[in-house]
C-alpha cells in the first residue's frame, strides 16, 4: 500500500522538538454523595433505592436467594426463570410487552446457582407501571403449559449453543474439577432435565422459592427515594410470606492441587483457568487483596497480561478477578491461548504467581492500582445501570450504598506492605488449582512435562 | 434540550476538528479520537490491516515507551480501548476528570509521533490472530454474520472482504505499509476529537491548543465512494461451521444511505423493532411463539449497530433454527411478515412502542459516559453534526407507519443475499 511520498517509520517516530513530559494530574473533585433510602420492609424485603437524576430513566435490579437441592432444581429454575414473565392471570406474554415497550421499558429474568435475578429499566415516568408488572409476575405467573413446553424446547436448543462454546465449557470443568457435584456447579442445567421440567413442578417451584423475605430490590434513577419505600411498599403489598428465601448451601474452602487438562479434540485454541480461595469484601483485608489482584491480572497494566500478551503474544486475553459467592470469595485467573503456546503461557502464568508472592509489588506498582481501583469505581457508578449493578452485588454481603461511598478512602489507606502480605497469603501458586481445556494429544506432553498437571474429565 | 446547547464545535489551523460537551454531574471526563478511515480503506491483500494498526496505536510513541500509554491511563485511575469500524476506527478513555489534560496529551502524542516498530509489528499481529482464534475460529458462529454476510451481498473488495484479516495478510504486514496508512490517513484534519463530562470549556479549549496545536497539517486523503449496485437477484452463501451445533441464517439487504436518507434510514431502524423487538414483536410472534421456526431472530441496521457507516450499508435478519426447520420455511415466514407490513402499516400503538424503546435506549446510551463520548465524535465524523445525536429521539419519533410500510416494502426477495450456516456435524 505505497502512497507517494509518505514518510518512514522511524521519521514518524520522531520530531524536532522530542519526546515531551507527561502533565501532572490536576485536583480531584470527590464523587457527590447518594441520596438513598435503604430499608426493609413489612414483607422482609429489603429496598435500597437511589436519586441519580443524569437521564429521565429508572433502573430495577431484585435478586432472590433461589437455592435448592433437589435434583431438578437447575432445569426447574431456569424453565421458570424463562416463562416467568410469559403470562399472568391478568396479562399475557404480548401485554407485558406492550405494556413495558409504552414506558420504554423492559424487565429481564436470570437465574444462577444462587440467586434469580430481574432486572428492569424505563422512562423514570413508568416506574409505577414498570412495579405492577413486576408485581404482577411475582404473585400471578401463570405458566400456562404451552409457555411452559414452547420456553423448554427453545432453553434446549440454547444449552446446546452453550455448550459449544469454549468458554462455557472450560467453566463448566473448572467447577466441576473444584467442587464436584455441589449446587453451584449447576450453572446450566442439563439438557435431559430440561425436558422431565412439568408447568405444575414450575409453579410449586415459584410458590415455594419465589418470596420476598432476605431479597433485596435496588432502584437507581431519576426518582425520589424518600417517596419509593412507600410507592414499592404498595406496589409490592400482595408478595409476602413467612418463611425465607432459600440460600445456596455453602461452597467448600478451594484448596491448590494438580490442573486438569481437559480434552477438547480438535480446538485450535486452549482455555486456561485457575482460581484459589479468596477474601469477601467485608473481610478488613479485602482493600489489600483487591489491589494484590489488580497488580498480578485485575488490570491491562498488570504483570499478567504484560508478560504474555504484550510481551510475547501468547493470548488475546489475560485476566484475573475475584467471584464472590454467599459469605466467601475466590480469585480466579484466565487467559485462551493458541495450543503452540499454551503450555508457555500456563509456565508464566505461575511463574507470575510466584513472583507476586514472594517478589513484592513496588510503591509505584501500588500506586498505579489503588488509582486505577479508585478512578474505575467512579467511571463504572457514573451512570444509572453501572450504579444500579454495582449495589445490587454489594447488597449480597449485606452491604449498600455506604460501602461504595467509604470504599475509596479504604483503598487509599492500603500501604505497600498490606498488599505483600496479600500477596504472599493469597497468591502463592500452592493455593492454586484449575483446568486447561484444550487438544489433548497436542497439549498433553509439554502440560504434563511442567508437573502438577493431570490429564482427565472433570469430577471422576 | 440544554445539553445541546452546551455541545460547541470547532477546529484547530491543522484541521482538527473539536467536539466539547461538558455535563458536570459525575467528575469524570471521556475523551476520544475518531479517524475517518476503517475496513473498507484497506487495500487488497491487506485484509484486517486497519485493526492491526489500531492495536499499533497503543504500542509506543516519540515521547511514551512501550506499555506506557496503559500505564498512564489507569494509573491515572482510567479506562481505554479502541475499535475499528467499516468507515472509522476510534479511541478513547474514561477518567477521573483531574487526568484530562494527561488523556489529552496521550492522543495528541500518538497522533504526532507513534513509535512503529518491526518487533511491535510481530507481536501484535500474534495478538491480533489470538483475538481471531478467541472470536471467530474457535467459537460456534464466530463472524456470524458481520464476516462472513458482506462477501454474499457485496461484489467489490473494499464491502466484501472480512475486515478482521485473513491471517496470511496479516503476517506480510509491512512495516512500510504501517508507515504509509499512517501518512495518509491519520493526519489531523482526518481526525475528530472529542471532550465530553465534566471538564470548564475555555480550560478544554487551552489545553487542546496546547497540545494539538503543533501536530502538523497533512492533506486530506482523496474520498472515496465504496458504492456499488444492489444485487440484481436473490444471491446465496454457505459456510461450514465447525462448532455450531444448529444451523442458521443470515439475510442482508441493502438500506438507503444513513447520511444522504437519514429519515429513510430511520425508518429501517423502526422496521427493526417492529419486526424483531420484544416479544410483542412481528417476527418475534410468529417464528419463536406462534409456530415456532427458530430460537432466536434479531433484525438491525449496520452489521455493529447503527450510525457506524457511510454508504453502503446493510440491513440484516439473522436466525439460529432447529435442524428440523428448513431455510426455507423460515425465510418465506420472513417474506410474508414483509409483505403485510408494506400492505398495511403498522398503527400508532405499535410505533410508539418502538419508538419509546429508542428513546429510552438513546438515554441510557448517553448516561455512559464512554458511550456518549463515542456517539457524538461518531456523528461529527460521519453526519457533520454531533447535536444530531440530540435530536435522534424526535426524528425516530416522526417516522410513520407509512415510512415503515415503505421501508419493509424496499426489503425485496428478488434483491437480497441469504447466508446460510451449515453446523459440520452435518446436521440438514
Amino acid at each position: 500500500m505505497t502512497t507517494v511520498g509518505h514518510r518512514s517509520a522511524e521519521e514518524i517516530g520522531r520530531t524536532a522538538g522530542g519526546p515531551r513530559p507527561v502533565p501532572e494530574l490536576g485536583a480531584q473533585i470527590a464523587a457527590a454523595d447518594l441520596a438513598h433510602v435503604d430499608t426493609v420492609l413489612a414483607s422482609g424485603l429489603r429496598l435500597l433505592a437511589v436519586r441519580k437524576p443524569t437521564v429521565p430513566l429508572v433502573e430495577l435490579r431484585l435478586r432472590i436467594p433461589f437455592g435448592g437441592a433437589e435434583p431438578l432444581h437447575a432445569a426447574t429454575a431456569e424453565v421458570l426463570a424463562e416463562t416467568m414473565l410469559t403470562g399472568t392471570t391478568r396479562r399475557d406474554r404480548v401485554e407485558i410487552d406492550t405494556e413495558l415497550a409504552l414506558i420504554g421499558g423492559e424487565l429481564n429474568t436470570v437465574v444462577d446457582p444462587e440467586r434469580l435475578t430481574i432486572s428492569g429499566n424505563g422512562l423514570a415516568t413508568g416506574l409505577p407501571t414498570l412495579l405492577d408488572v413486576l408485581a404482577d409476575a411475582l404473585t400471578s405467573a401463570s405458566y400456562v403449559d404451552d409457555e411452559v413446553a414452547r420456553e423448554s424446547a427453545r432453553l434446549v436448543e440454547r444449552l446446546a449453543v452453550s455448550r459449544t462454546q469454549p468458554r462455557v465449557i472450560a467453566r463448566e470443568a473448572l467447577l466441576r474439577h473444584v467442587y464436584g457435584d455441589h449446587p453451584a456447579t449447576r450453572e446450566m442445567p442439563q439438557a435431559s432435565d430440561v425436558e422431565q421440567v412439568t408447568p405444575e413442578a414450575v409453579r410449586t417451584l415459584h410458590a415455594a422459592s419465589v418470596l420476598p423475605r432476605g431479597s433485596v430490590l435496588v432502584i437507581v434513577g431519576d426518582v425520589d427515594p424518600e417517596r419509593i419505600a412507600g410507592d414499592v411498599e404498595r406496589a409490592l403489598s400482595g408478595w409476602a410470606s413467612d418463611r425465607p428465601a432459600a440460600a445456596m448451601p455453602g461452597l467448600p474452602e478451594v484448596t491448590g492441587g494438580d490442573l486438569l487438562l481437559v480434552p477438547r479434540a480438535g480446538a485450535v485454541q486452549s482455555q486456561i483457568r485457575l482460581i484459589a480461595q479468596s477474601l469477601p469484601r467485608t473481610d478488613p483485608r479485602y482493600p489489600a487483596l483487591q489491589l494484590a489482584n489488580l497488580t498480578y491480572g485485575g488490570y491491562f497494566s498488570s504483570r499478567l497480561v504484560e508478560n504474555i500478551r504484550e510481551d510475547k503474544g501468547y493470548t488475546y486475553s489475560a485476566h484475573s478477578g475475584f467471584e464472590f459467592t454467599g459469605t466467601t470469595a475466590t480469585v480466579g485467573v484466565d487467559a485462551d491461548t493458541a495450543n503452540e503456546v499454551t503450555a508457555a503461557a500456563l509456565l508464566e502464568t505461575r511463574y507470575e504467581l510466584g513472583r507476586l508472592a514472594v517478589v513484592p509489588p513496588t510503591a509505584e506498582e501500588v500506586e498505579s492500582v489503588r488509582q486505577y481501583a479508585i478512578g474505575s469505581l467512579l467511571t463504572a457508578t457514573s451512570s444509572q445501570a453501572g450504579l444500579a449493578s454495582q449495589l445490587a452485588a454489594l447488597t449480597a454481603a449485606g452491604l449498600g450504598a455506604e460501602w461504595l461511598a467509604e470504599h475509596p478512602r479504604r483503598v487509599a489507606e492500603v500501604t505497600v506492605e498490606e498488599v505483600a502480605q496479600a500477596a504472599l497469603d493469597f497468591f502463592a501458586p500452592a493455593r492454586f488449582t484449575g483446568v486447561v481445556v484444550g487438544d489433548a494429544d497436542t497439549l498433553a506432553p509439554q502440560l504434563t512435562a511442567l508437573g502438577g498437571v493431570a490429564v482427565g474429565e472433570p469430577g471422576q | 434540550m440544554a445539553e445541546t446547547s452546551r455541545t460547541s464545535r470547532f477546529t484547530l489551523d491543522n484541521g482538527l476538528r473539536v467536539v466539547l460537551a461538558p455535563d458536570p454531574t459525575a467528575p469524570v471526563v471521556g475523551v476520544a479520537v475518531h479517524y475517518d478511515v476503517g475496513f473498507r480503506s484497506e487495500p487488497e491483500g491487506r485484509t484486517g490491516f486497519a485493526h492491526l494498526f489500531e492495536h499499533l496505536m497503543f504500542q509506543g510513541s516519540e515521547s511514551l515507551e512501550k506499555l506506557a500509554h496503559f500505564k498512564i491511563v489507569q494509573s491515572s485511575g482510567g479506562t481505554f480501548n479502541g475499535s475499528t469500524h467499516p468507515d472509522y476506527t476510534d479511541y478513547y478513555e474514561v477518567l477521573p476528570s483531574a487526568a484530562l489534560e494527561r488523556a489529552l496529551f496521550l492522543e495528541a502524542d500518538r497522533m504526532r509521533a507513534p513509535k512503529l516498530t518491526r518487533e511491535n509489528l510481530a507481536n501484535q499481529i500474534d495478538v491480533v490472530k489470538e483475538e481471531i482464534r478467541l472470536n471467530v475460529l474457535n467459537r460456534p458462529y464466530g463472524g456470524f454474520p458481520w464476516i462472513l454476510l458482506p462477501p454474499v451481498l457485496y461484489r467489490t473488495f473494499p464491502n466484501a472482504h472480512n475486515g478482521y484479516g485473513d491471517f496470511t495478510d496479516l503476517e506480510q504486514a509491512s512495516l512500510d505499509d504501517c508507515a504509509a496508512f499512517f501518512d495518509t490517513y491519520y493526519s489531523p484534519v482526518n481526525a475528530v476529537l472529542t471532550v465530553a463530562g465534566d471538564f470548564d470549556p475555555d480550560r478544554a479549549r487551552e489545553l487542546i491548543g496546547k497540545h494539538f496545536g503543533d501536530v502538523p497539517h497533512r492533506p486530506v486523503p482523496p474520498k472515496r465512494s465504496f458504492a456499488e449496485p444492489p444485487p440484481s437477484g436473490e444471491v446465496r452463501g454457505h459456510h461450514t461451521d465447525p462448532h455450531a451445533p444448529l444451523p442458521a441464517l443470515a439475510v442482508g439487504y441493502r438500506m438507503p444511505d444513513p447520511v444522504g436518507e437519514l429519515d429513510a434510514y430511520l425508518a429501517n431502524l423502526v422496521l427493526a423493532g417492529v419486526l424483531t423487538d420484544g416479544d410483542g414483536s412481528r417476527l418475534q410472534q410468529r417464528l419463536v411463539h406462534r409456530e415456532p421456526l427458530v430460537t432466536d431472530i434479531g433484525a438491525g441496521a449496520g452489521l455493529f449497530g447503527p450510525f457506524e457507516a457511510r454508504d453502503p450499508d446493510t440491513f440484516s435478519i439473522t436466525a439460529i433454527h432447529s435442524p428440523d426447520v428448513t431455510a426455507e420455511r423460515v425465510l418465506t415466514a420472513i417474506d410474508e411478515e414483509l409483505e403485510k407490513l408494506a400492505a398495511t402499516p403498522p398503527d400508532a400503538r405499535e410505533l410508539a412502542k418502538v419508538t419509546a424503546r429508542w428513546s429510552a435506549s438513546l438515554h441510557a446510551e448517553h448516561d455512559r459516559l464512554m458511550s456518549r463520548t463515542l456517539s457524538l465524535g461518531a456523528f461529527e465524523l460521519l453526519y457533520g453534526d454531533p447535536s444530531l445525536v440530540h435530536q435522534l429521539p424526535d426524528r425516530i419519533a416522526a417516522v410513520t407507519g407509512a415510512d415503515v410500510a415503505a421501508a419493509a416494502k424496499a426489503l425485496r426477495p428478488d434483491s437480497r443475499a441469504v447466508l446460510l450456516v451449515e453446523p459440520e456435524g452435518g446436521a440438514k
